[in-house]
């Protein structure tokens, strides 16, 4: 009777653990999802008496038809002037009666600051192309952040991206809050069906 | 005859190469690929091209997320090219966005329902009139975090 040898045969070991690395590479995927993070208005309460009307300077109206063109504030915009428009009426330096007010608010972290009371007003038709939605909301987005690395700079000494201290960044988006409405759908421009 | 050849061949080779760490290494990575990514759930049944954007952020929990994939069927010949909606592993219309919310809020523990996130996988040729339908119906159902998923790169038309 031959002796039992003490090692296990541990050969085929590799394959089982081939076959287990196979698996896992095909069922999975490696990409993390990225994208515009936004945040939509609650449904309308038909018992709730509706809210108090925005005062129209503070209002940055962006359309874009089905044609996909632009329409800031009642003129034919371009695309690559909308950061520029966008963060102008935002900021509003010169003070100037027709753009947003803004207000002097105590924001933790920052002290007193004076925050916009701007909100941008995105409307868009059936027919516009998403190509186009994401391209005017992340331009409406880098006017904002844009903003927000200008404020963090000044007060913090890092742009609003690379601040590591959530306490901070909370404090700059409330002094900057990101306020892109996107309205109720309405046919602008007759549309596609 | 052949039987002895292969005897002689066995033979002269004495040296064995050891691989005996060659299943630590393989488990080893294994582990690196069951950590670093993520169970595929579902099939496209439709066309997925995302568009680009410059300032997107990341999705950090995986588990919170649900997914609405819009775009053209891959079928074209049997479905159509208008985009479509889909909903895990069918095509879904727009009725039905509310019981999947609901069958997807079941599925995860209480304390992190109000953090779920739905991100929109939206092909780039679509018309924003199937989206709004969308958006409208997840502001019902009170999904109002939403996510426009898109890779990272130029805005097109810039």
């Amino acid at each position: 009777m031959a002796r039992m040898s003490p090692e296990i045969n541990a050969g085929s070991m590799a394959d089982i653990a081939f076959l287990l690395l196979i698996f896992f590479l095909v069922t999975t995927t490696m990409d993390v999802d990225t994208g515009l993070r936004r945040l939509l208005p609650p449904p309308i309460n038909p018992n709730q008496p509706p809210p108090p009307p925005v005062r129209e300077r503070n209002v940055f109206v962006v359309l874009v038809d089905q044609n996909d063109r632009l329409l800031v504030e009642g003129e034919l915009g371009n695309i690559r002037e909308l950061r520029e428009k966008t963060k102008f009426f935002l900021l509003n330096p010169s003070n100037d009666p027709t753009m947003p007010e803004r207000v002097m608010r105590d924001v933790e972290n920052l002290g007193e600051v004076e925050v916009s009371r701007g909100i941008i007003s995105l409307q868009n038709d059936r027919g516009t192309s998403y190509d186009m939605y994401i391209a005017v909301q992340n331009e409406l987005a880098a006017a904002i952040n844009e903003i927000r690395n200008e404020l963090s700079q000044e007060k913090f000494g890092v742009r609003f991206d690379q601040l590591t201290d959530q306490d901070l960044v909370r404090a700059v988006r409330e002094a900057v809050p990101m306020a892109i409405s996107e309205a109720e759908p309405k046919d602008i421009g007759g549309g596609s069906r | 005859m052949i039987k002895g050849r292969f005897k002689k061949e066995s033979e002269n080779k004495s040296q064995k190469i050891n691989t005996a760490s060659l299943p630590d290494i393989i488990f080893m990575l294994l582990f690196f690929f069951m950590v670093t990514t993520t169970m595929r759930e579902t099939t496209l049944f439709v066309q997925n091209k995302l568009p680009s954007a410059t300032e997107i952020q990341k999705l950090e929990r995986k588990s919170l997320v649900s997914f609405i994939y819009i775009g053209p069927p891959l079928q074209a010949n049997i479905f159509g090219t208008e985009p479509r909606i889909q909903l895990n592993d069918a095509f879904g219309t727009v009725n039905e966005i509310a019981s999947f919310v609901e069958a997807e809020r079941q599925a995860r523990p209480e304390a992190e329902r109000p953090l779920m996130i739905t991100s929109m996988k939206i092909d780039s040729e679509t018309k924003m009139g199937i989206v709004t339908d969308v958006k409208q119906e997840l502001r019902l159902v009170g999904a109002l975090n939403i996510n426009y998923s898109t890779t990272r790169g130029d805005v097109a038309g810039l």
